[in-house]
Parts: structure tokens; C-alpha cells; sequence
């Protein structure tokens, strides 16, 4: 038996209206959504055109689940995405173009091509750029949360994690001082059921992630995590409740990784039925129905909103391709910060 | 100038920082009401209350982690370790997330971690390493070594107030042990100036925290034989002051590296290869190293002894050199 809350689903504009989106919202959420997803298929695109170095990582099946919970986010809110996240930096505003370079290895994306694929953030944003060591920024996060606490700012640190990075120390060590000093912060658990290769069984013993919340001291929740409805509510409710100095909140968000762990593999340890199973529950899908069903979503509007997708995306792609690359005279400047350099806006 | 130990000298310095600036704030084990494991922070949370003086759980990564987070929203943590050897629990936050943060994504870390280093108390493997050199190694760290109660205070108001991730080691054997005149007024020691210890013509050796002591006993015992010996003290190994070190080489033609951190992949091997590469032409002996064995930090006294560099060891070093 769960120990965790099991989210419900939203059925009716009114009910998501109460949670804080009017339909121009919504409409936004979709928009972002359909974003999210063309920028990384496109850089699939990229990738197998031999124009993106490196690996490349999508988060595709994830959408609902990064911008649900990034819709919840207020804009003094801080976060540290992983690579799943990419709807994240979409509803946070990093522009596409600046994405696209970024994958490029181009001069004008967050990191001038120091580093690659999703490793990337615009604090201006809000955003913490996350290493490989993926529960590694778990505590930082926390960090994040702590400042505000000692500050008593009503601001929330939003800390993103996935079901294999639940089994390392850092994500016990920070969820355990989240929960010892009941900081602002909400975890959020991509759960996509895969480890790289490894299946959840493998992983953990415990029914839901989101049990653990318990033995920390707040509260869990498992939500479906292709609901971004579902998931928006949910996130508010805990990121508002840690606003008022409730404490954290886990939300384990389930999901099924829909490609492999990065372009590279073919992903033949899933079970077929399983992707079958899961395409049926498509987040952009099923929220483009729900739409239809409860807020009268009429083909123009969605006509309108692809087509203005498909235009930011070219628009971006041809900006990131006029990127210049790095110069390499400017590999050893910034090893280091100057004085000057603190005041960015989170030393504000 | 009133006088102090090294231990006081950075509990005033830190205090002091503390006091001044609302956005510095201490995390670290036993910290808060027990005072920290040397009593460093004795009383801090008293004056600053319990959200500025931080007893953490048992959680050197979520300390770490939790002051690289605070200080990317704009604190200015000091982290404490209760002894330097627990670093390595926090590797990642330190290595992976906080050196190359900035490097990466221009995202500045203002933070010190403290280090109570080095041995010579039978502290065993696990309480008495100075891991300073792994550290110097990582881009985007730096690396104070402070020897004396003056440079301790100086050293760590300069640490707080450095944009950057900054590793303290504070070496234990000195806490109690060593007393100085240290200016009650806040002061600002510069990183990457080494401090001139002794003056001396025939030789130098050059070194950082407790050697700094062991050096200057044997150049005490070399001074009857007519040999007069010069010490650097780097205070700082990342950044290190070339300049100063080259200057000595060229002035006393003989040098020797001495450094309490074992000796295969130790700093004083930068040292030596950057005084070959640079000043080869005005030596007059072959540089010399000494460092403790290859072997993890004994426990028993006689094999701590064998570890550790010892002042007659540095004696026989500077005599060899000396008859060169």
C-alpha cells in the first residue's frame, strides 16, 4: 500500500481555473508544450545531420511533466532543470535560438559553447545549468532554498531529479536537510521508469518514490506525469505551500522515457507493449483533447499556434546557424569570477 | 597589537566578517551550540542566531551543495568541515558543480570551505591529511595555506570577500600553538603573495602552514654552522606566487620544496618543474623535495614521526644542499 498521495485529474475548465490558468493560459501551455517537443526534434534532426557535436538527449513523453511544473513557477522562483527539463527553459524564456546554438557548440548559446546539449541555464532566468552527475544538483537547490530562508524571501527552489538519480546520496542528503530545517523547495521525480538500461526494479524496493517523502518529514505525491494539468496543480499547491513556510514537498511525476537515453541507443530493453502502451498516453495528445473537450478548442486556434511554432523554430534555427563559433583564443578567460561579476540578479 | 592564537585569529576574523556583512553565514557539524570540534565559531550562534550559524546533519555533501546553492541567490557561506579529511564526501559539489560553474555558465560561487588539515597528534588516517594538492589541481578552486595568526585572519577576510569557491585549510597542530600579533581592525591579505619568513643567502626552502615552523628550527640549527637559510611561505598554492619563489632560487642558487602533503602528484612538484623550466640556469644544486612518504597518515607516534617531515630531516636536507 502507497504511503504517497495519488493525484487526481482535472476535468473541468473551472477546476484548473481555480488553480490559477485562465484559457489564454492554457493556450499557452500547449503552445509551450508543442515547443518544447519541435525543438528537440529538431535537434534530432540537427544531431543526425552530423551538426550537433557530442551526444544529444531528448526528454520526449516528459513535456507535460517539465512545463506543468514550470507553469507553476512564480518569476522570482529558482530551479535547476535536468535533461529531460527542456520545457522548463521554454516556459522560463530561453529563447529557441539560444537552445539551438547551444546544441551547436555555437558562440551564442548560455554556455559559448564551453558545454553541450541540455548542460546549460540563463540565471537571468532563474535557472541553475546542471552537471552530469545528475542528483548533484539536488543540494544545490536546497542551497537555493536555504538563502531564501535566511533571507525570509517568499521565494521556492524547484529540484528537478529522476528515478536513477534517487538512488544516489546526494538526493537523500538534501531531501533530509530540505526536511530538517523545512525549506522552501519542492523535488520534483521524472520517474520515466529507465535508468539508462535499468528498469525501476532494479533501482528501488519501495512502492513510490514519493513514499520516501514520509520518512523526511513532508509530504509525497505521485501524479501522472503526462497530465500536465494534473501536474501544473500539483506543483502549485506544494511550491505555494512551501511560499508560506509549509516545507518541501516530493512529486514523482510517471512517465515513460519514449526514445532511448540519448540518439545513440535504440532503447531494445523496453518492452514494445510498454511504448505502445504509453504512446496512447502522449502528453501533447491527450492535453490537445482535454482541450477540445473543456475549453473549446477550435481547429483554428491550433492551426494558428503550430504554424506559429513552426515559424519560431525556423526563425530560430537559421539565427543559431549565424551564430559564429567559439574562438579559441577564449578557452582559458573565466576560469575564474571578478568582484564585479557579483552583482548578477541572484546576488542582487 | 594584541596578541593571539591562529585559532582565535580566525574565529575574530570570521566574526568579524560576520558582524559587517549580513549575507555571510557558517554551515558546518557541532558548529551552532557545541561551537565547532576546535570551537572556532565558540558563541557565533548567540550573537547570530541559528539561521546564520547552521548545525547541518552528518552531510558534508549537502553542506557543500547547500552553500554552492546559497551562494549562486547571493549568500556568502563558510562552510565548515570539522576536519579537512571529510572533503572527499563532498567531491562533486566542489569539483563537478562549484569549480566550473563559472567557467561554464558565468554563474560566480563566493564561498569557503574550511579545512582543519594536517597532523601531528595522532589523528590517525582519517583526521590528519592535507589533501591541499587534489584540490590545486581543479580549475576554478583556490587554495589558502595560512602559517601564522596574522595571515589567518587576513587570509580568510580575503577568502569571504573572493568571488570564487575558496578551499581554507587551517592546520590543526597550529590552533593552540601558535600565537602573533594580529590588528584588531579588518584587513585584507592578499591570495598569490608569498610571505618572505627569514631572510638567508645559501639556501631557500619553500613551504606553506605547519612547515613553515619546521623550517624555521632547522634553519635555527643551521645558523651555528654558518648556513644561512631563506623561507618562503606561500600562503596561498592556488594562486601561488611564481615571481617570489624564482626570485629566491636566483638570489640563493639552491632550493628545497617542503611540504607536509605526501610527495608523488604533491604540489611541490609544480614547483620544482616550474622553478627547472624557469630558472635552471641559476641553480647550483638539482632542486630538492621534502614531503612524507607515499603511504596513507599513520596513527602509532614513531610512525607518525616517519611520516610527517621532521626538523632534522629538513637539517639534513638544507646541509646537503648546502655542501653541494
Amino acid at each position: 500500500m502507497a504511503i504517497a498521495r495519488e493525484a487526481e485529474p482535472i476535468t473541468s475548465l473551472r477546476e484548473i481555473r481555480e488553480a490559477g490558468l485562465d484559457r489564454e493560459d492554457l493556450l499557452d501551455v500547449y503552445r509551450n508544450m508543442l515547443i518544447t517537443r519541435a525543438i528537440e526534434e529538431r535537434g534530432h534532426t540537427l544531431y543526425k545531420q552530423g551538426k550537433i557535436p557530442g551526444s544529444f538527449y531528448t526528454g520526449r513523453g516528459n513535456e507535460g511533466s517539465s512545463v506543468g511544473v514550470a507553469t507553476a513557477m512564480g518569476s522570482e522562483d529558482v530551479g535547476t532543470p535536468l535533461h529531460r527539463d527542456m520545457g522548463v527553459h521554454v516556459v522560463r524564456g530561453v529563447e529557441p535560438w539560444r537552445i539551438f546554438a547551444q546544441y551547436m557548440g555555437r558562440a551564442d548559446g548560455p554556455t559559448h559553447g564551453r558545454d553541450g546539449n541540455v548542460h546549460m541555464a540563463d540565471q537571468n532566468l532563474g535557472l541553475i545549468a546542471m552537471v552530469s552527475h545528475l542528483p548533484a544538483m539536488l543540494p544545490v537547490a536546497v542551497g537555493a532554498a536555504l538563502a531564501f530562508r535566511i533571507r525570509d524571501e517568499r521565494r521556492v527552489a524547484v529540484a528537478w531529479f529522476g528515478e536513477g538519480a534517487s538512488a544516489r546520496g546526494d538526493t537523500h542528503e538534501g531531501m533530509n536537510l530540505a526536511g530538517v530545517r523545512r525549506l522552501p523547495v519542492v523535488f520534483i521525480c521524472d520517474n520515466n521508469q529507465w535508468a539508462y538500461s535499468t528498469p525501476t526494479h532494479l533501482e528501488y524496493a519501495c512502492e513510490t518514490l514519493a513514499d520516501r517523502a514520509q520518512a523526511y518529514g513532508f509530504e509525497g505525491v505521485v501524479v501522472d506525469g503526462t497530465d500536465v494539468l494534473a501536474v501544473y496543480r500539483e506543483a502549485k499547491r506544494a511550491i505555494e505551500k512551501a511560499r508560506a513556510g509549509d516545507g518541501p514537498t516530493l512529486i514523482e511525476c510517471m512517465t515513460l522515457r519514449m526514445e532511448g537515453h540519448a540518439v545513440h541507443d535504440d532503447a531494445f530493453y523496453v518492452p514494445k507493449e510498454l511504448f505502445e502502451e504509453w504512446a496512447a498516453r502522449d502528453p501533447i495528445e491527450r492535453y490537445r483533447d482535454w482541450l477540445r473537450e473543456n475549453a473549446e478548442l477550435t481547429d483554428d486556434e491550433e492551426d494558428e499556434i503550430s504554424t506559429g511554432v513552426k515559424k519560431l523554430l525556423n526563425d530560430a534555427l537559421r539565427r543559431a546557424e549565424e551564430s559564429p563559433m567559439p574562438e579559441a583564443s577564449d578557452l582559458e578567460h573565466g576560469v575564474y569570477a571578478t568582484p564585479e561579476e557579483l552583482d548578477t540578479p541572484h546576488h542582487k | 597589537m594584541p596578541e593571539k592564537t591562529y585559532l582565535q585569529a580566525i574565529s575574530d576574523g570570521l566574526r568579524q566578517e560576520m558582524r559587517r556583512d549580513p549575507r555571510v553565514f557558517v554551515m558546518g557539524e557541532d558548529v551552532g551550540v557545541y561551537g565547532g570540534a576546535f570551537k572556532v565559531t565558540l558563541g557565533f550562534q548567540e550573537e547570530f542566531g541559528p539561521w546564520r550559524v547552521l548545525d547541518a546533519p552528518l552531510s558534508e555533501t549537502a553542506i557543500v551543495g547547500g552553500c554552492t546553492g546559497a551562494a549562486i541567490m547571493g549568500m556568502r557561506p563558510v562552510a565548515e568541515m570539522q576536519f579537512a579529511d571529510f572533503i572527499s564526501c563532498a567531491w562533486d559539489q566542489l569539483v563537478t558543480i562549484a569549480a566550473k560553474q563559472h567557467w561554464r555558465a558565468g554563474t560566480a560561487i563566493p564561498m569557503v570551505v574550511r579545512l582543519p588539515s594536517g597532523g601531528g597528534f595522532s589523528g590517525g588516517p582519517f583526521h590528519s591529511q592535507n589533501p591541499e594538492s587534489s584540490f590545486a589541481h581543479i580549475p576554478g578552486l583556490k587554495v589558502v595555506c595560512p602559517a601564522t595568526p596574522e595571515d589567518a585572519k587576513g587570509l580568510l577576510v580575503s577568502s569571504i570577500e573572493d568571488p570564487n569557491p575558496v578551499l581554507f585549510f587551517e592546520h590543526k597542530h597550529l590552533y593552540r600553538r601558535i600565537k602573533g600579533d594580529v590588528p584588531d581592525e579588518r584587513y585584507l591579505t592578499p591570495f598569490g603573495e608569498a610571505r618572505l619568513h627569514r631572510e638567508g643567502d645559501d639556501v631557500s626552502v619553500v613551504t606553506w602552514g605547519a612547515m613553515v615552523y619546521t623550517a624555521e628550527e632547522a634553519a635555527q640549527q643551521l645558523e651555528s654552522d654558518g648556513v644561512s637559510v631563506e623561507i618562503l611561505d606561500l600562503r596561498t598554492i592556488i594562486p601561488w606566487d611564481r615571481e617570489s619563489v624564482l626570485e629566491s632560487v636566483r638570489k640563493t642558487s639552491k632550493v628545497l620544496v617542503l611540504h607536509e602533503d605526501t610527495r608523488t602528484g604533491g604540489f611541490g612538484g609544480e614547483i620544482a618543474a616550474t622553478i627547472a623550466e624557469e630558472a635552471f640556469e641559476d641553480l647550483d644544486a638539482p632542486v630538492k623535495r621534502l614531503a612524507a612518504p607515499d603511504t596513507p597518515v599513520p596513527f602509532s607516534p614513531p610512525l607518525e614521526k616517519a611520516f610527517i617531515p621532521q626538523v632534522g630531516d629538513v637539517v639534513t636536507a638544507l646541509r646537503e644542499l648546502a655542501e653541494y
